[in-house]
């Protein structure tokens, strides 16, 4: 009985959710939200940043661009690290990180407990703690590990975790627990959860294969 | 990929049936802006400016919109402009840097500060316990800063030619009145409070605020932590001691509290390293310390602090006054220390913070003389030297301070303070003659400030304190003034005035003559520019002292305080660079400090450059991290050129007092050097946090002197030096529950 309740739970919310979406919006974010596994430069997240801002701006009460507009920016403050994963300057990633954290609360507003707006909030962590490892990692460190836990406990089924948790291992020196071969592992377990995740609509989060991929590819 | 073509191709074709062109360029002062957001309010169209700050896109919007042009650290730009079909619009904006407090100018005259309030920090907690010559002290770590002085013999920070009495240091905001262990002749204490109870640090070598008084030259102000991240227990065993304790976080995450106690005990160490002090008592020290932490509302914290303390020692040394005999030592300290803080904001830009703090000290002296035999012994002549001194301090300290945000930046703080203290002495000479004593204060004082933000880059800080001391019953009043100029986008540079007082210290109290304020004027002018990863910091300083007490023998031959007509000045520059950037891994700072000063107080004969005052002083600090080896190598060297020495004699039949001998100590170099070695960090899945500690202080064995001291007669003297040449420490500290192998390495003691 309580699964069924919250099957129909799920349905209702669903269904109002589509019904609250207009055509127009839908089409608009579709454009964009394609975009996001093609871009691969900090101009380019910013740009689709500023894409996504526009369109929360005329629709207040959507959590979908301001979490994308949040991702983007975080997306850009990665990109803008260049091939140094260990640091980066602080002038620089700060005011993205400030920005994605912002756009995330007004996400976070509109939609409560959702897994995959706790896993852009350890994005978030991640990338403000790049600007100073040494000083922030005492605080972003476990900030970060316990916003991903928590986008666990909301959907274990959300194959961004595994994305994430590949990618630190990935970057982590093996002396502070990081390892390529463990990375490998989590990158093949995310293609398998790629593969069965079905997004709640086509402008619902469904982005990061490609990453993924190009991850696997360099090995 | 060939449906989202589609798609994009789709709304391509649509729009551009009927569509205007929205075209432009965005600039601030000078140059293009790249990356800037422009948008038709409330639809999804708009567009983002390239590298030359130009921005085109179509709509088929029509009518009367807004455009926005908005980015990060700029006021947002608005345009109502007219769409019409197959038009086309051009916009040009300027953007004007908006006020915040990243980019905003801020007042550092005279400040390093050290916290994670501002983005830029000079020092952090870290960087305070990673500092090789800090050996894990507050104080200690802050002397590899320009401003203060290398003085090895006593404890304290002094600043700028001004004494350590001069410098007040102050624990959320309230004044700590016994932050060191107690003296010691010739050697100098430790700060009683661990670096990393603190989480930030504002070192001002001059011009501070007007929330801050009774000291002359500098205020040290330590802001405690809030909440720990985690429930954490910790172990620690060294060659001087053991310690252990626990931090218990609530589920909620709104409360916490702690207990630590250690216990230290010199012997194994004093074994090894020989000592300069010939030990009957070898240091034992017994501390305990307590907190918690209460969220009192989303906005607010209620946070106390405890800290107990116990010490014994005693020693002799080769007494200077008589051959073959020597001076005796005994002291037995219990200390009691409370701090209580409150913080909250109530609403329409309005703050507070209250705090109080108590203190019980209670200091048992035991001075005199042994022979050769170790036997107590009183010799004829020298029986001032054979005494017990009992003192008994109680001290209580509030603080209210209230702040109101104005427009922008700008901001009204006022409030008021009160320290009150209980100082009672009994003294027993030698005969078992007993001579009690009592001095007591009631300081008031009422302070007002207020930041005023002209733009963005021009700021100002103008204040004033005004100050009753039931003591002397004089009122003073302070006015403080800092202005702040924005040269570039990282650097400023700022002007400081500001009179300081201080009630005469009870040392020199109590007095049969009226005494006043002792009275230090500064004037400073700073540059500095700062990124996240280098800091350039120059500064130069003038002080003007006044009032200062001289003291003599006043009516009955008694020695005493006399009146306020000493004086002096101290003029230079300081100089500090920090890169973290230029070599990988490896973070160093510079800095250097140029002194020029001289003062007549006290018994001085006239104006002299004091014995605690180096013309040059310098400090070079590296750090550096491998990884491979998960260590962390640290190392310091520390530099000052001589300070005079004086021998002043009493004269009694010119009755005045004369420099009957001087000189100059050789220069003081130091290098220290300290490894931390963290075998779990960043392992997954650790329980335990180990962290191994090797420090060396003055690797290289160099001979240090920091003075001479007099026979009572003036006919011979000694090199006062430290208590070993070399020090060593070693220890193991494992922290449990989280890692926090950073916060463990400073443990040292």
């Amino acid at each position: 009985m309580k699964k069924f309740l919250s099957f129909f739970l799920l349905v209702a919310t669903f269904a109002s959710a589509q019904a609250q979406m207009p055509e127009k919006f839908v089409k608009a974010m579709e454009s964009k939200v394609a975009l996001i596994d093609s871009t691969n430069s900090a101009a380019g997240f910013i740009e689709l940043a500023n894409s996504f801002e526009r369109i929360a701006n005329a629709e207040k009460n959507q959590w979908l661009p301001y979490y994308y507009a949040a991702l983007c920016n975080v997306m850009s403050g990665y990109f803008s690290m260049g091939d140094n994963p260990m640091g980066a300057s602080a002038d620089k990633i700060d005011p993205l990180a400030d920005k994605a954290k912002e756009l995330l609360d007004k996400a976070e507003a509109l939609e409560k407990d959702n897994s995959e707006i706790y896993l852009v909030r350890k994005m978030v962590h991640s990338l403000h703690m790049m600007g100073s490892p040494m000083q922030r990692y005492m605080t972003d460190g476990p900030a970060a590990t316990s916003a991903l836990e928590m986008a666990r406990k909301l959907n274990p089924d959300n194959p961004r975790i595994y994305l994430q948790e590949a990618q630190d291992k990935y970057y982590t020196p093996e002396q502070y627990g990081g390892s390529k071969e463990e990375a490998k592992r989590l990158f093949e377990k995310a293609v398998k959860q790629y593969e069965i995740f079905k997004p709640a609509s086509s402008i619902h989060p469904n982005w990061g294969l490609s990453q993924v991929r190009y991850f696997l590819s360099q090995y | 990929m060939k449906s989202v073509f589609v798609a994009v191709l789709t709304i391509f074709s649509l729009s551009l049936q009927a569509q205007t062109l929205v075209k432009g360029r965005v600039m601030d002062k000078k140059k293009p802006l790249e990356g800037v957001s422009v948008a038709l309010k409330d639809t999804y169209d708009g567009a983002t400016t390239d590298k030359e700050g130009y921005f085109r896109f179509r709509t088929t919007e029509k009518g009367v919109f807004v455009l926005t042009v908005t980015s990060t650290g700029f006021k947002p730009f608005e345009q109502t402009i007219e769409l019409k079909a197959g038009d086309s619009v051009e916009v040009n904006a300027l953007l004007k840097e908006e006020i915040t407090e990243l980019t905003a100018v801020t007042v550092t005259a005279g400040t390093f500060e050290a916290s994670d309030k501002k983005k830029v920090t000079v020092l952090s907690s870290i960087d305070i316990v990673t500092t090789a010559s800090g050996n894990g002290d507050v104080t200690e770590a802050l002397k590899s800063l320009p401003g203060a002085q290398q003085v090895g013999e006593s404890e304290g920070l002094f600043v700028r030619g001004g004494t350590a009495q001069e410098t007040k240091i102050f624990i959320d905001g309230t004044l700590v009145n016994n932050f060191f262990f107690s003296s010691m002749p010739n050697i100098a204490a430790r700060g009683r409070f661990s670096p990393f109870l603190f989480k930030g640090t504002v070192f001002s070598t001059g011009g501070y605020s007007a929330l801050y008084g009774q000291a002359l030259s500098s205020a040290l102000i330590l802001e405690t932590i809030d909440f720990p991240d985690q429930s954490t227990a910790n172990l620690g065993v060294s060659v001087i001691g053991l310690s252990g304790g626990f931090q218990q976080l609530a589920k909620d995450k709104n409360s916490s509290w702690g207990l630590n106690y250690s216990y230290s005990n010199l012997a194994p160490a004093f074994a090894v390293i020989k000592q300069n002090q010939d030990y009957f008592q070898i240091p034992v020290f017994h501390g305990a310390d307590g907190n918690f932490r209460i969220k009192t509302s989303k906005t607010g914290i209620l946070k106390y602090y405890t800290t107990l303390s116990t010490s014994k020692l005693g020693f002799t040394t080769n007494s200077i006054d008589s051959v073959g005999y020597k001076d005796l030592f005994g002291l037995e300290n219990f200390n009691v220390y409370h701090n209580l803080a409150w913080k909250e904001k109530l609403g329409r830009k309005w703050k507070i913070d209250i705090g109080t703090s108590y203190t019980n000290n209670k200091d048992d002296i035991n001075s005199g003389m042994r022979d050769a035999q170790d036997k107590d012994i009183l010799l004829t002549g020298l029986e001032f030297k054979d005494y017990k001194l009992k003192l008994r301090g109680n001290y209580f300290n509030a603080k209210v301070v209230l702040e109101k945000r104005l427009v922008g930046l700008s901001a009204l703080r006022f409030g008021s303070e009160y320290n009150h203290s209980t100082d009672k002495t009994t003294f027993t000479d030698y005969s078992g003659s007993t001579y009690p004593g009592s001095i007591s204060e009631n300081l008031k004082a009422l302070f007002a400030e207020a930041d005023i933000y002209i733009t963005n880059a021009i700021a100002a800080k103008v204040g004033s304190r005004m100050e009753h001391s039931s003591l002397i019953d004089k009122t003073n009043l302070a006015p403080r003034v800092s202005l702040a100029y924005k040269t570039g986008k990282q650097s400023q540079a700022s002007l400081a005035y500001g009179l300081f007082f201080q009630t005469p210290e009870n040392r020199n109290l109590p007095s049969a003559f009226p005494l006043t304020f002792s009275r230090a004027a500064h004037y400073i002018a700073q540059y500095q520019k700062v990124t996240s990863d280098r800091t350039l910091r120059a500064e130069l300083f003038y002080k003007k002292y006044d009032d200062l007490v001289k003291t003599g023998l006043g009516s009955g031959s008694q020695f005493q305080a006399l009146n306020n007509e000493g004086f002096g000045d101290a003029k230079g520059f300081d100089f500090f660079w920090r890169d973290k950037k230029s070599i990988p891994n490896v973070d160093y700072w510079i800095s250097y400090s140029y002194l020029d000063t001289k003062r007549d107080y006290l018994n001085f004969p006239g104006a002299i450059t004091p014995n605690f005052a180096a013309k040059h002083t310098a400090s070079f600090i590296i750090k550096k991290f491998v990884t491979k080896l998960k260590t962390q190598f640290n190392g310091a060297y520390n530099f000052a050129t001589g300070r005079p020495y004086y021998n002043i004699a009493y004269d009694g039949q010119n009755n005045k007092f004369n420099i009957t001998d001087q000189g100059k100590t050789p220069a003081y170099h130091n290098f220290s050097f300290s490894m931390n070695f963290l075998p779990n960090i960043g392992k997954e899945k650790a329980k335990s946090f180990p962290v191994y500690v090797l420090s060396i202080s003055n690797l290289f064995n160099v001979r240090q002197v920091f003075g001479y001291q007099y026979s009572y007669n003036g006919i011979r003297k000694q090199p006062i030096l430290p208590t070993s040449r070399m020090f060593v420490f070693i220890g193991a500290f494992i922290s449990f529950g989280v890692d926090r192998t950073d916060d463990v390495i400073n443990s040292n003691l």
